[in-house]
């Protein structure tokens, strides 16, 4: 009796589980998070406008629809177009802004490398030819010679 | 040669900066210009629509959306012109910019809105007006070209002292 007790026990927990799990996929905090306030320009989060608590109150709505984050971005896209995602989209020409830095990074990186490695390269011609002369030359030679030859060094 | 992608990569950013300039600032549309005329979602009964739809006829192209208050305002006179004036060769085109269609939709029966609506979810066609908020109001003439704006809301009064002297005579 008892063990069919705790086996109806871990059949309940199973069948909530993963309503609650969509529970916490979808609320309101981390979706204002995510997207924006096409008027004001701003995250959701930080916008009070009178258009923003209209979305902030559409998202709830669709909260309460049990509909999953995904779906409620897909929802105020429909509504106010692309732009009103914080972060663009991982497709298409959006799918550019990740791609964009990434490929600029590491083509600035190979630009670096291969600067210093010129520069390095070039240290060690002049390093071979023994370096560069920085001493003084012709008549300037001639007065530094003169002049530490009247001190018994 | 180094010389010469030096140039090009500063030609570059330069050309990104303007375009950043170009793209995000618009002066609108003046007196005289073209009204954008794109095609826009109807905000009921489904399919597209567009200011292009109405040339021939006179055009009061009014932006508007559900929650800014001047448009409840300014929705009666606007609904008491049409009723007025709309016909063959007038009519008011609402244009719902940036709002939620079920919250436009709910404001057009509120305020028994006859005249034709469309939708304007990512606020395009506001960009390409060059509007600054809602609402605001673009009279086009048959051409389609602009003939007198107002970047504000609209009253009985100002509709009949501005709008109404450029419209034919009699019902329109």
């Amino acid at each position: 009796m008892k063990g069919r007790l705790v086996l109806l026990a871990f059949v309940a927990l199973a069948a909530l589980a993963p309503a609650a799990a969509a529970e916490q996929r979808a609320s309101l905090i981390e979706i204002e998070k995510q997207v924006m306030c096409p008027v004001c320009g701003t995250l959701l989060q930080l916008a009070e406008s009178p258009q923003a608590q209209r979305e902030k109150a559409f998202i709830r709505r669709l909260i309460a629809k049990g509909k999953t984050e995904a779906q409620i971005k897909d929802a105020l896209v429909a509504e106010y177009g692309d732009e009103v995602l914080a972060l663009p989209q991982g497709s298409g020409f959006s799918l550019s802004a990740y791609v964009v830095p990434i490929v600029a990074f590491v083509v600035a990186v190979i630009a670096l490398a291969i600067g210093v490695m010129r520069w390095r390269r070039a240290g060690d011609g002049k390093g071979e030819e023994g370096g560069p002369d920085v001493g003084p030359q012709g008549d300037d030679a001639d007065r530094l010679d003169a002049d530490l030859a009247r001190y018994d060094l | 040669m180094r010389s010469s992608i030096a140039v090009l990569a500063v030609l570059a950013v330069v050309g990104l900066l303007v375009f950043g300039l170009v793209s995000k600032g618009s002066s609108g549309v003046a007196v005289g210009d073209p009204a954008p005329d794109g095609p826009l979602p109807r905000l009921e009964g489904g399919g597209d629509g567009s200011l292009a739809d109405y040339r021939g006829q006179w055009v009061l192209v009014n932006f508007w959306a559900s929650w800014c208050v001047p448009c409840k305002d300014e929705a009666p006179a606007l609904e008491k012109f049409q009723r007025q004036h709309g016909g063959p060769r007038f009519t008011v085109l609402g244009i719902d910019s940036r709002d939620l269609s079920s919250d436009g939709r709910e404001f057009v029966r509120r305020y028994g809105l006859s005249y034709p609506q469309l939708r304007d979810g990512d606020g395009g066609a506001a960009h390409d007006y060059g509007t600054t908020g809602v609402p605001e109001n673009y009279l086009v003439d048959p051409t389609g070209k602009v003939q007198w704006l107002l970047r504000g809301p609209v009253d009985e009064q100002y509709l009949h002292d501005e709008v109404a002297p450029f419209l034919p005579e009699g019902k329109s």
